[in-house]
């Protein structure tokens, strides 16, 4: 009986997997054929056509340096923000964590329509920068929740000491606070760059005309081409680096917190 | 480090206000009037007034319901199979289940097609066993497997945490106590899984309600849907019409919310891998 229920739960999680990743084994294994939908034998057709594809190419790089920006720009900001928050009197700091998380709750499109409205009003027309103010708007709470509970963790005597043996507090921040609270920088980060190249709708709304992501491209030009075989070299590619990043965090986690571990045994010796 | 290092959080909260309050503002301002700067109600009761737009709302209903049970409903088992799995081996397919979900989006829409398709592999498939043809893509079914298919992890992750953090002895408490598997379900296991289920919820069904990618991508253009519908006033810069549409949308995000408040709060970080 008992084996028989294992087996059973065995097969419901292959199966889930199975649909799961039926698309994406898919569009890998087609990447590499030569026909658009039938195996025909390992070829590179569809990478070769990948990159001299200029609009294709040029979409996926602005995505990139999309992410890149925003990512490092809400770092940055999201980091700084932190401090202050930690300063701050408790019933400030959770009204303010309530407003900022509002893009994380409401529908996206409700988000986008939103920014386009106030830059239209504002500016008058979209451009490159409300699509990067859009985009560091977006990926802020992530850097932010990930950041908090590591700047939360931090024992501030440390700092202090640093600041008692001479230390400036510039200084103490880069040299002590820092790299102990970079794990979780590095992680919002990386997280702030896969959410900001996966987004679709916030991008609709407030790029500016002539521009496009990859997903704006793909969507914009779908009905009328298609699906092109580049896609599959690209979902390829795509997948390859999002498997890598997610491999970085986690080892980046397991890292810090053997190292949490093993300082807290320190610690108590 | 000190009391004036609140001031750190300065850029943030301008940020905050500019870029996030005063949008919702300027939406609620739109929604609110008309063409002239005239205030009025009637970009909102225009919205559930026109026929045409109640058709489009009752399918996002139907549409976002059916996603959600569907979800949960498969998410549910899958929580309670993980569970069993040997330690080390759980967060190794916590990981298999959410890593597709970081495949880019617009992808994800073209790799379903390609096995929808009228001549995908799905009808591949079919044809190659002797059955007819089947189809699915640019119809209602498609949009649906469409929605299933990526807001699953949303459903997954917080109903697995909260299943995965049920307390065994309470379990084993439950059957000393005579009751039998089902009963401890029941009575047990379930109520104390709810915040998660609850969380899982408002995690895809505030998403699909308002998609309008999804319904294009794979609906062809035949799924209207309301998200489809503020799409289509903006592109025409029909933006009272717009914003009026997407304060009800607005509505059902805050009422969802706020039903799911209490389970929320435990379970918001759901979406996030660390």
């Amino acid at each position: 009986m008992k084996t028989l229920f294992s087996g059973l739960r065995k097969t419901y999680i292959g199966l889930i997997l199975a649909l799961l990743y039926s698309p994406v084994v898919l569009m890998i294994v087609l990447s590499f054929s030569e026909s658009k939908t039938k195996w025909t034998g390992f070829s590179l057709v569809k990478y070769q056509a990948l990159f001299q594809n200029e609009r294709v190419m040029d979409a996926f790089i602005t995505s990139i340096l999309l992410a890149l920006l925003s990512a490092a720009v809400a770092t940055v900001l999201g980091t700084v923000a932190c401090i202050g928050l930690l300063a701050m009197k408790k019933r400030l700091r959770s009204t303010v964590n309530a407003v900022a998380n509002i893009p994380l709750l409401n529908a996206d499109i409700v988000t986008g329509f939103s920014l386009m409205l106030f830059f239209a009003a504002i500016v008058g027309r979209m451009s490159h920068a409300t699509l990067f103010i859009s985009h560091v708007t977006l990926v802020l709470p992530y850097v932010v929740l990930n950041v908090y509970p590591k700047l939360c963790q931090f024992d501030r005597s440390i700092y202090d000491a640093a600041l008692d043996l001479g230390a400036s507090p510039v200084q103490a921040f880069f040299k002590v606070l820092l790299p102990d609270v970079f794990p979780g920088l590095l992680t919002g980060f990386l997280l702030a760059l896969t959410i900001s190249m996966d987004d679709f709708t916030i991008t609709y709304f407030t790029k500016g005309r002539g521009l496009d992501t990859l997903s704006t491209y793909i969507y914009n030009t779908y009905h009328i081409k298609g699906i092109l075989p580049e896609y599959y070299a690209l979902a390829t590619i795509l997948f390859v680096g999002v498997l890598l990043m997610i491999l970085l965090i986690q080892a980046i986690n397991v890292r810090s917190a053997a190292r949490g571990v093993s300082a807290k045994a320190q610690g108590t010796k | 480090m000190t009391k004036k290092s609140v001031w750190l959080s300065g850029p943030y909260l301008a940020w905050i206000v500019g870029f996030i309050v005063l949008p919702l503002l300027t939406i609620l301002y739109y929604g609110l009037t008309d063409t002239e700067g005239g205030l009025t109600l009637g970009n909102v009761i225009g919205a559930v007034a026109d026929p045409l737009n109640i058709k489009a709302l009752g399918l996002t209903l139907l549409l976002a319901t059916l996603a959600t049970v569907i979800c949960l409903g498969l998410a549910y088992p899958l929580a309670l199979c993980l569970t069993k799995l040997k330690m080390k081996k759980k967060s190794f397919f916590i990981f298999l289940f959410i890593l597709p979900m970081w495949m880019n989006f617009m992808l994800q829409m073209v790799a379903i097609n390609t096995i929808l398709e009228d001549n995908g592999v799905i009808n591949a498939v079919l044809t190659f066993i002797g059955l007819p043809k089947l189809h699915i893509a640019n119809t209602f079914g498609a949009v649906l497997i469409g929605m299933v298919y990526d807001y699953f992890p949303f459903m997954l992750l917080p109903v697995y945490n909260a299943v995965s953090r049920i307390d065994g002895d309470l379990i084993n408490a439950s059957k000393d106590l005579g009751a039998n598997s089902f009963k401890t379900f029941l009575y047990v296991s379930f109520p104390l899984s709810l915040p998660g289920v609850i969380s899982g919820i408002t995690m895809v069904f505030i998403p699909a309600v308002s998609d309008f990618a999804i319904a294009q991508m794979l609906g062809g253009g035949k799924i209207q849907l309301i998200g489809n519908i503020v799409e289509m006033n903006f592109t025409k810069g029909q933006y009272h019409t717009g914003s009026g549409l997407a304060l009800i949308l607005m509505a059902f995000v805050m009422l969802s919310s706020l039903l799911t408040k209490d389970g929320a709060e435990n379970e918001g970080g759901g979406m996030i891998v660390s």
